[in-house]
């Protein structure tokens, strides 16, 4: 897929259930926006295959656009019109569209259904986006970036509004910045960098992170020297800061074994142990790394 | 998807003219709600009616079978510069607005056809530029003594609705190479201040140099003035139709439907 001279991104090879939260994940610039908006139909691409609900959006019309919803990563809302009226009017282009109110109140904005959308904040008018994504009563949804910007007490109101639409048996195609909105809300997670796809899996499973090896770290008591340690403690030492040790293994239940026997026989306290098993965002920041 | 074509997907029970009339009430609401709008397009044309019958209001203008009062001379610029302001530099200027803030991008991404959201637009522009047709040349009869026409009064509907359908056009072409809702509003001006000038909108035309004018008469403005002051001129005969400026002017608004064709986005424009 590419458009003007750039090649955005190639080789993406995704494909998404009914009834699932996809999470896109990649640093700025990977491509996650241009995939999105050829899957939304605004974008021409160079090459490739997209099918979006068995209908290919570069030729899709209107009866498609009934079945999907879409936030854009950046749109204002209409400034002269209340949260009711924008709901109203963009409820007029749909054959089915949902229930005004009921919008409303789902995006959490029925304190301000009749406010304008120049006094509403930035969360809010955030919500009004979602809202109006939803007013057609869409099979899909897709989501740029819908929390970038908020609070945490709105993101978790956020979260609650998604996982309410994956209640409804939406299907749900989300980019995101924050590892931990794609860990609360996402069936399985696809990380592109430079245009490609570099790892897929579920929260749980992505990049090999239930197979990763923890990290135990501490520091060597004063007078002790590492050779003093059983040998399979020292066997796993993958770095070294100063006095400071960091060990890493897929049996780390073993080594901690080891390591307190040896402790307690000798009288140590390693106060400062630390057990470390990789994040969403550690796995994320390690597949997305740039060659220096 | 079905063997329905684009023509005849129907958007539920609603007909596509219902559709438009829905698009029409929440344009006409958001623009009767913004000040700027407001000020620009309907006080502005009042204030310069007012301004200039109270200066020149007992004064005559030459015009095409004999003399005319002032007033009676004004109106019809006037009017020419309320459908400008309604149809020409209110459009570009909320067009380009929305335009470059996502929000006709996001109406892309709904079932209406594009179709829809420029005829709900220009309908109401076009409904404003009449409401300031009428509003202009009641103060002017009343408060200034204007003459009222009565037999042109077709010829006056022809030439404010003509004139507001090219200027939409023109409007939206305008819109697809403006860059910025910034220079959405200084540039409407710079195209539409002199041309108010030399088109006899502003300053009588008897005292104009033929030059000036023809130059002004290679212009939309003065053929919308002219149609529009042919059909309020008491001296005129017949119907009132001016249709070399009615042709004049329909020319222009297929040039401008063509750039729009061809030039207008639904996306901000990338910088």
């Amino acid at each position: 897929m590419a458009y003007g001279e750039f090649e955005a991104v190639r080789g993406i090879d995704l494909e998404v259930q009914r009834g699932e939260v996809f999470a896109f994940l990649g640093p700025n610039g990977a491509g996650k926006t241009t995939t999105l908006e050829v899957m939304e139909g605004y974008r021409k691409r160079s090459g490739g295959e997209v099918s979006v609900l068995g209908v290919d959006p570069e030729h899709a019309g209107s009866d498609w656009r009934e079945r999907i919803g879409v936030v854009l990563q950046e749109s204002d809302v209409e400034p002269e019109l209340t949260v009711r009226e924008c709901l109203q009017l963009y409820g007029g282009y749909y054959r089915t569209p949902r229930p005004v109110e009921d919008t409303i109140a789902l995006a959490g904005l029925s304190e301000k259904a009749d406010t304008r959308g120049a006094r509403l904040s930035g969360g809010q008018r955030r919500r009004l986006d979602v809202a109006l994504a939803l007013i057609g009563d869409p099979e899909l949804v897709f989501l740029d970036e819908p929390t970038t910007g908020f609070d945490p007490l709105a993101r978790r109101a956020a979260w609650d509004v998604i996982a309410g639409l994956q209640a409804l048996g939406k299907t749900i195609f989300l980019t995101t910045h924050y590892m931990e909105e794609a860990e609360h809300l996402a069936d399985r997670i696809c990380v592109i960098a430079a245009g490609e796809i570099v790892a897929e899996g579920t929260p749980q499973t992505l990049g090999g992170r239930d197979s990763a090896r923890s990290e135990i770290s501490f520091t060597l008591p004063a007078g002790v020297d590492a050779g003093a340690l059983p040998p399979a403690v020292a066997a796993v030492i993958s770095d070294r800061q100063g006095r400071r040790l960091v060990l890493e293994s897929h049996e780390p239940l073993e080594i901690l074994g080891a390591l307190s026997a040896w402790a307690r026989e000798h009288g140590h306290a390693l106060a400062d142990i630390d057990v470390h098993r990789p994040t969403l965002e550690d796995t994320y920041l390690k597949l997305t790394e740039r060659p220096q | 998807m079905s063997a329905s074509s684009p023509a005849t997907v129907r958007h539920g029970s609603k007909p596509a003219w219902a559709l438009v009339v829905h698009q029409f009430r929440y344009d006409l609401r958001s623009f009767l709600r913004n000040r700027q709008g407001r000020f620009f397009t309907l006080a502005l044309p009042i204030l310069f009616l007012v301004i200039f019958c109270s200066v020149f209001g007992n004064g005559t203008v030459r015009v095409p079978g004999g003399r005319i009062k002032e007033s009676t001379y004004y109106v019809p610029g006037l009017v020419a510069l309320g459908i400008i302001s309604a149809s020409f530099v209110n459009l570009v200027i909320s067009v380009t607005t929305q335009r470059e803030s996502g929000i006709l991008k996001r109406r892309r991404a709904t079932p209406v056809p594009a179709w829809v959201l420029i005829a709900g637009r220009s309908l109401t522009a076009v409904v404003t530029a009449i409401a300031i047709a009428v509003v202009l040349v009641a103060i002017g009869g009343v408060a200034y003594g204007a003459h009222l026409p009565g037999r042109t009064i077709p010829a006056i509907i022809v030439a404010v609705v003509l004139g507001s359908v090219t200027f939409c056009l023109l409007g939206y072409a305008l819109a697809s190479v403006i860059g910025s809702a910034d220079s959405a509003q200084p540039m409407t001006q710079a195209v539409m201040l002199p041309l108010y000038f030399i088109s006899g909108v502003f300053v009588p035309s008897d005292i104009i140099p033929k030059w000036l004018t023809n130059v002004a008469s290679v212009f939309p403005v003065r053929h919308l003035s002219q149609a529009l002051l042919t059909a309020f001129n008491p001296h005129t005969t017949g119907s009132g139709f001016a249709w070399h400026d009615i042709l004049i002017l329909g020319i222009w608004g297929i040039g401008g439907l063509v750039v729009a064709i061809r030039r207008f986005g639904w996306e901000p424009k990338e910088t």
